[in-house]
């Protein structure tokens, strides 16, 4: 828990566009130079607003993909009807500036100092947040077990896979499951996450581990209510369920 | 003067600009945002009280509660992830009329559920036809991943002020922080106030 101190205002900072990574055909990483910025803990996201020539605004929030300490990035998915977020996948490019402020939530936090086995589980997009814990994992040197059970749809739509098949096994385990078509000789999962799946995959309940799940609001609720079917203490499956954020 | 970003141009406000908050937007969906899984409460076994320190001044069973006098609610929601969606359509039983049949005259409330979430609100924010503990959505009994059993509705707050499997109200005399108001969210939540974050 934060408690109860009550920090300054979240000022509105410039984020100017360092890099950009093209991630899947439908995800981008923005990558960001925000001069003032605090810091930010693994799991945390932040409040991005857009400003248009005649004055117009929009916001919205996005998970930080970064670990700790690293340059400050977001990863972004395409909403085909959305207002903000095309914005930041198709047009926005370096030198661009748009305004942040954060970071934003202290419960969906993952710290390095925790020793419980970490279980992180992320459908599409919501690997974001989960993925900066992955990092700061690595980061830190940290050797608490920690495992992602990963679905996406097929394998082009796996975000990071490159850096995900570098930390695999490098104190991380990465099991994936493509719920809508797989590469010939796939040898991973090809259905969504089910009380099976978790059984095979999850550390037992015995053990006291923390769990991430992040995704939408049916992926979130299968593996959560799955997880405390097996056992695990509802108290320690933290979750984080994207609506709408176009 | 907030900086230009070149090339957006925006959807524009989709909503009456008078119903829709600062940095809102409107939507059709109704999302569902939880901080663990979804508790699953029988409905024999549900209670709704209200306590002042280790005093349970009332307690209603799922029945009791049912027979309490009933209310239909139509208000516009704001969540402080942004989105709003207008027009939506609760039933259930005023915060007034729970209130009433207690004698306690306490300038706070602490709303707790089911799964351990608990959100802190004035007095004032949840009496005066502002705040209920519906069991209705759109006509239909509340889905659990939308708070059912019953939720408490504050719509003139940020959405996380409206409980979901909510269980009971604490009186008291500090407005001491919540589940979210302890992790970084405003202590109020007033959405035309924008009253986002620690500080707004």
């Amino acid at each position: 828990m934060a408690g109860t101190a009550v920090l300054g205002r979240l000022t509105w900072l410039v984020a100017e566009v360092a890099a950009t990574v093209p991630e899947t055909p439908r995800t981008r990483t923005l990558v960001l130079d925000v001069p003032g910025w605090s810091g930010h803990r693994a799991g945390q996201h932040l409040d991005v607003r857009l400003t248009s020539d005649d004055g117009y605004q929009a916001q919205r929030s996005y998970s930080i993909a970064s670990a700790p300490g690293q340059p400050l990035a977001i990863t972004v998915e395409r909403l085909e009807d959305g207002e903000v977020s095309p914005y930041l996948v198709d047009v926005v490019h370096d030198g661009d500036a748009f305004e942040v402020r954060g970071p934003i939530g202290g419960y969906f936090v993952w710290e390095a100092g925790d020793e419980r086995p970490v279980l992180l589980v992320g459908g599409g997009s919501g690997v974001v947040p989960l993925m900066a814990m992955a990092r700061a994992h690595k980061a830190a040197g940290a050797d608490t077990r920690m495992r992602l059970l990963y679905s996406s749809r097929t394998l082009d739509d796996v975000i990071y896979h490159g850096e995900l098949v570098h930390l695999d096994g490098n104190g991380l385990d990465v099991v994936y499951t493509l719920t809508r078509g797989q590469p010939p000789g796939w040898t991973g999962y090809a259905r969504r996450i089910d009380d099976d799946m978790l059984r095979e995959v999850a550390w037992p309940a015995g053990d006291g581990p923390i769990v991430f799940v992040c995704g939408s609001t049916h992926f979130v609720d299968a593996a959560a209510d799955g997880l405390v079917r097996l056992g695990y203490d509802p108290r320690w499956v933290k979750t984080e369920r994207f609506g709408a954020t176009g | 003067m907030p900086v230009i970003s070149r090339g957006f141009h925006g959807r524009r406000q989709d909503g009456p600009p008078d119903r829709v908050p600062p940095g809102q937007y409107v939507t059709e969906d109704f999302p569902v945002l939880s901080a663990g899984p979804t508790p699953h409460v029988h409905l024999d076994s549900w209670t709704f009280e209200i306590q002042r320190g280790d005093d349970l001044l009332h307690s209603w069973t799922w029945d009791e509660f049912q027979g309490l006098p009933r209310e239909d609610v139509t208000r516009d929601i704001h969540c402080v992830t942004k989105w709003s969606k207008l027009d939506t359509t609760w039933e259930g039983v005023s915060v007034d009329t729970l209130l009433d049949t207690v004698d306690d005259d306490s300038a706070y409330v602490l709303a707790y559920s089911y799964g351990g979430y608990d959100t802190n609100l004035p007095r004032d924010d949840v009496t005066g036809g502002k705040a209920w503990v519906v069991d209705t959505f759109d006509g239909e009994p509340l889905d659990p991943e939308h708070g059912g059993p019953a939720r408490l509705l504050v719509p003139h707050l940020y959405f996380w002020k409206s409980a979901k499997w909510v269980r009971g109200l604490i009186m008291r005399d500090e407005d001491d922080p919540g589940f979210w108001e302890s992790n970084g969210y405003h202590l109020r939540g007033d959405p035309w106030l924008e009253q986002r974050y620690w500080g707004d």
